[in-house]
């Protein structure tokens, strides 16, 4: 996939396009920030689509309290860098009832704490527009997704009757039990967000580039011992690889890549061999992983 | 001039009627072209959908965009999905790949709206279908410029040049009515594989382009433009700065340039375009930017920007192509919201001129359009709209129109032309105004509209108010919807659509009394929400009342003063509201009486506010 300067020029300007149609249309929105390349770049879209004014909207992050060390640190210096209105949510009855990755199947771990945590927040502060990093390329049913995406009573997302979006004339009026998800990266592709990166020079997690780590095997996945919460099997000590992340999430759900890419240039060239799609990288149950329609039909973003 | 730019995203849609085989074929180009990640295809070799017939190991393509488990489960597409590829000119190729059972015509049209290439497919088996026909129309007014007519499933004909040539003939009559221009027509077969990104060697008679070489010798650039269009979406506010946050389209700004403010034609210069990559001294087709006027002239969201030298100006009465797209019909005379980029304002449609016949392109009369059809129509909006000819710009010449009640996109709009801009008619403003013809009444004019089911008690009791009013030395008149269809609405019947043009006429009449200093009274069935906001929304905030007689149906039918809901029951009146029609009740009426109570006790509650 080529990502010339005038596809990633016409491709910021859409998404520049979307952001302040979402500023304009709504009476709380909000911006999902993951730490994630993705939300690196949707942040930068905003710092742009609303310069100089400061975002008119605060980020939420939802902490499951498994994410690396090294996103909670670079998200709270991304935020006081840029004097960003944070809000942190956790799901704090799923933390009391011992929810972890580990007692809990991974479905039901990532329903309670993410799916459930986003619900929690998004009623708490009354949010009406919800902007997510989402692209179509990610995913089967992000595919068919709508950039402006209405969610029903209790965020539910009904992929057989969802409104017609023509033209960029974009129908944002919501009924007072829906809301709204918005998407402003849906064509970008994993590669557009690497080169974009790369060309507006945006500040990435150190986790992307790769490093020494400890590490352990689940099966054919390397997981990063992050913390000493990490149940080691009898006897066993992590090893230190040279390893990165393709995308970031919960620590023991998410696998390394090995890896010597320690500049964005690396990583660009890295990226463009590479013929798995990034969702290869995130751990499932066995193989039946509730497959992302279901999990979005139940509010996840 | 500069030779044009070439597009950098170029959008198709495949298209066609169902089971054609437009996942199928894309999913191959998709896959020939190294443009999926190869654990999504290994999938694909392993699933299988409801009644497939693929062998085991082999690949499903329609897999590769049939993303929705009831997709798979029923085998067809349902929704579009998104795919992207490069091309080889460095262009990215965005593909849409569209429903084609008719039920779900409305997100093809989500699809065609913004698509520069249109791949039209055809079962060699089946040939030209009814929903082909209406695919094509939509391609063809939605100003999908490029149209591949792709012949497919050849395989099955053993790849038989006569097959191919008869399926072009069968077409060949739609694309010249409707003037699709640039269109060329190629055999394939999208499951085989043949001359879908190779060559094959099944189709050696034919010596056109394979489909992929045809998306890619279609050179796009962007069109000349010469009419800049920059509709504010957002005023960005910090410190001092305050600058019109938008998108330009169609043409070039300068710094320095003059520029009117649409619809207030208030003039202003250009001092500055500020991004957050610098300032700019001159911008162009699609950028993003924040435009600081001198002097800074008043102008909110929804307002457009023009050149001073070639400002249109903006109008309130168009005609449209329609495709409708919402379960419930359109309802002539009915308040729906009009949509076009960050501008909107509620429109009527005030004349259904007629609906298109898909299968020969005539013009059949048509008093409504249902789910799916497609339709010329002419629209009136509340304030004046900057918009184009569809023809003349995609970006500023649509609409879409949202149902006030679901706030469901329900219609999608393609303009004509204006058939009365502003320019021509101005509001006079006249010395001797509503207040001062009130106040030498010695009175406050406002409209206390009754509304309730048919023997609820509203004429009884506008009566009655009526006359202690007057007795009170006020001046008052009651528009009454019995006798006003006697004369002025003699012409209109009990459907949606003559009660909505119902209320709106009495309205307006009640506006002019009102504005005449008169106290009015309407006693009106209205019996839809939407016709009785639409109402309220000519008049100033507390000068609307809106008054519920809230009878219990039984009582009214007991009482079936003018034998109406005898004649119902025995089937005479079909459209009688409570019993073939709906009746929506009041959410905001600002009185609610019970019908059921004395005349004289309702008669006193209104009084109150009546007075
Ligand atoms: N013999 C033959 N069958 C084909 C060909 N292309 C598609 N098919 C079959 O036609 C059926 C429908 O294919 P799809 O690709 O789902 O058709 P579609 O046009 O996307 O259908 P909708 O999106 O539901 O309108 C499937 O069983 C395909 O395997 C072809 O070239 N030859
Ligand atoms: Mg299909």
């Amino acid at each position: 996939m080529q990502s010339s300067p005038e596809i990633l020029k016409a491709l910021e300007n859409e998404s520049i396009e979307i952001l302040r149609e979402t500023a304009a249309s709504f009476a709380k929105p909000v911006m999902l920030y993951s730490i994630g390349k993705d939300s690196s770049v949707l942040l930068h879209l905003a710092r742009k689509a609303f310069y100089p004014a400061p975002i008119p909207f605060p980020l939420l992050h939802i902490d499951t309290t498994w994410k690396f060390k090294e996103m909670i640190s670079f998200r709270d210096e991304v935020a006081s860098k840029y004097g960003l209105e944070l809000i942190v949510h956790t799901n704090q009855e799923g933390v009391e009832e011992g929810v972890t990755p580990f007692t809990r199947g991974i479905s039901e771990y990532t329903r309670i704490m993410k799916t459930v945590g986003l619900r929690q927040a998004l009623d708490k502060y009354g949010f009406d527009g919800a902007i997510g990093g989402s692209r179509r390329d990610e995913e089967k049913s992000r595919a068919k997704e709508r950039i402006f995406s209405v969610r029903e009573a209790g965020h539910r997302w009904n992929p057989r009757e969802q409104r017609p979006e023509l033209w960029r004339t974009y129908n944002t009026r919501l009924r007072p039990e829906q809301s709204m998800r918005i998407f402003p990266i849906s064509d970008w592709t994993e590669l557009d967000v690497w080169h974009y990166i790369s060309q507006n020079e945006i500040p990435i997690n150190p986790l992307y580039f790769a490093k020494e780590r400890p590490v352990v095997w689940r099966g054919d996945q390397m997981l990063m011992v992050d913390d000493e919460r990490f149940p080691l099997i009898n006897g066993e000590t992590p090893e230190n690889r040279l390893i990165r992340f393709r995308t970031l999430g919960c620590y023991p759900l998410t696998a390394a890549v090995e890896s010597t890419a320690t500049t964005i240039s690396e990583v660009l060239a890295e990226v463009s061999e590479v013929k798995l799609s990034e969702r290869a990288t995130r751990l499932i149950d066995g193989d039946k992983e509730d497959s992302m329609e279901k999990k979005k039909t139940e509010g996840y973003f | 001039m500069a030779t044009p730019k070439t597009k950098p995203l170029i959008r198709l849609l495949t298209c066609g009627s169902v089971d054609d085989g437009k996942s199928t074929l894309i999913g191959r180009l998709l896959v020939e072209t190294d443009s999926i990640p190869h654990d999504t295809v290994a999938t694909a070799r392993s699933v299988r959908r409801g009644g497939s017939t693929i062998a085991a190991g082999e690949i499903d393509f329609s897999l590769l965009t049939d993303g929705l488990e009831a997709e798979r489960e029923q085998g067809i597409t349902i929704d579009v999905a998104y795919r992207s590829m490069s091309l080889l000119n460095g262009s990215r190729l965005i593909i849409a790949d569209a429903p084609g059972h008719e039920q779900y015509t409305r997100n093809m049209a989500v699809a065609a709206s913004r698509s520069d290439v249109a791949l039209v497919l055809l079962d060699a088996a089946r040939g030209v279908r009814s929903q082909t026909l209406r695919h094509l129309t939509i391609c063809a007014l939605m100003g999908v410029s490029r149209v591949a007519i792709v012949i497919n499933k050849l395989d099955v004909f053993d790849y038989s040049k006569e097959k191919f040539e008869e399926i072009s003939a069968q077409i060949a009559p739609a694309v010249a009515r409707l003037n699709i221009g640039e269109h060329a027509i190629i055999p394939v077969s999208a499951l085989v594989g043949d001359n879908v990104v190779f060559k094959g060697k099944n189709l050696d008679w034919y010596t056109g382009p394979t489909l992929l070489e045809y998306i890619q010798n279609q050179n796009l650039a962007e069109d000349a433009m010469t009419s800049p269009h920059f509709g504010i979406q957002y005023i960005s506010r910090v410190d001092t700065f305050r600058g019109l946050a938008g998108t330009l389209v169609n043409g070039k700004f300068k710094v320095g340039d003059e520029v009117v403010i649409l619809p207030s034609k208030k003039k202003a210069t250009i001092a500055k375009m500020v991004t957050f990559d610098g300032e700019l001294t001159s911008a162009g087709h699609e950028q993003t930017l924040n435009i600081v006027l001198e002097p800074e002239v008043d102008a909110a969201r929804g307002d457009v920007l023009h050149l001073a030298t070639n400002a249109k100006p903006p109008a309130d009465r168009f005609t449209a192509n329609i495709v409708w797209l919402g379960e419930s019909e359109l309802i002539h005379s009915r308040s729906y919201l009009l949509i076009s980029g960050s501008t909107s304002t509620p429109a009527i449609v005030t004349t259904i001129k007629h609906k298109i016949n898909i299968e020969s392109g005539e013009h059949d009369s048509a008093r409504t359009l249902k789910m799916n059809e497609i339709g010329v129509v002419e629209i009136a909006t509340d304030s004046p709209v900057a918009l184009s000819n569809y023809s003349d710009s995609r970006e500023t010449g649509n609409f879409i129109l949202v149902d006030r009640s679901t706030l469901n996109t329900v219609g999608a709009g393609m303009i004509v032309h204006a058939l009365r801009r502003s320019e021509n008619v101005t509001e006079q403003a006249y010395e001797i105004n509503a207040e001062k013809r009130a106040a030498q009444k010695g009175q406050v004019g406002k409209v206390l509209w009754f509304t309730g089911l048919s023997g609820s008690g509203k004429s009884t009791i506008a009566n009655e108010l009526a006359k202690e009013l007057y007795a009170l030395g006020r001046h008052v008149y009651v528009l009454d919807g019995d006798n006003l269809r006697l004369g002025l609405n003699k012409d209109l019947g009990f459907a949606k659509e003559d009660r909505a043009e119902n209320v709106r006429r009495v309205s307006e009449v009640a506006k002019l009394m009102m504005d005449a200093g008169l106290i009015v009274i309407v006693a009106l069935v209205s019996p839809f929400r939407v016709d009785r906001d639409q109402a309220r929304e000519l008049f100033q905030p507390g000068k609307f009342i809106e008054i519920w007689v809230n009878t219990p149906a039984e009582l009214c039918a007991k009482r079936d003063p003018k034998g109406l809901y005898k004649k119902a029951a025995a089937g005479d009146l079909p459209n009688m509201t409570g019993i073939g029609q709906e009746y929506e009740a009041p959410l905001n009426a600002e009185l609610v009486l019970d019908g059921t109570l004395e005349l004289r006790v309702n008669t006193d509650i209104v009084m109150e506010i009546a007075k």
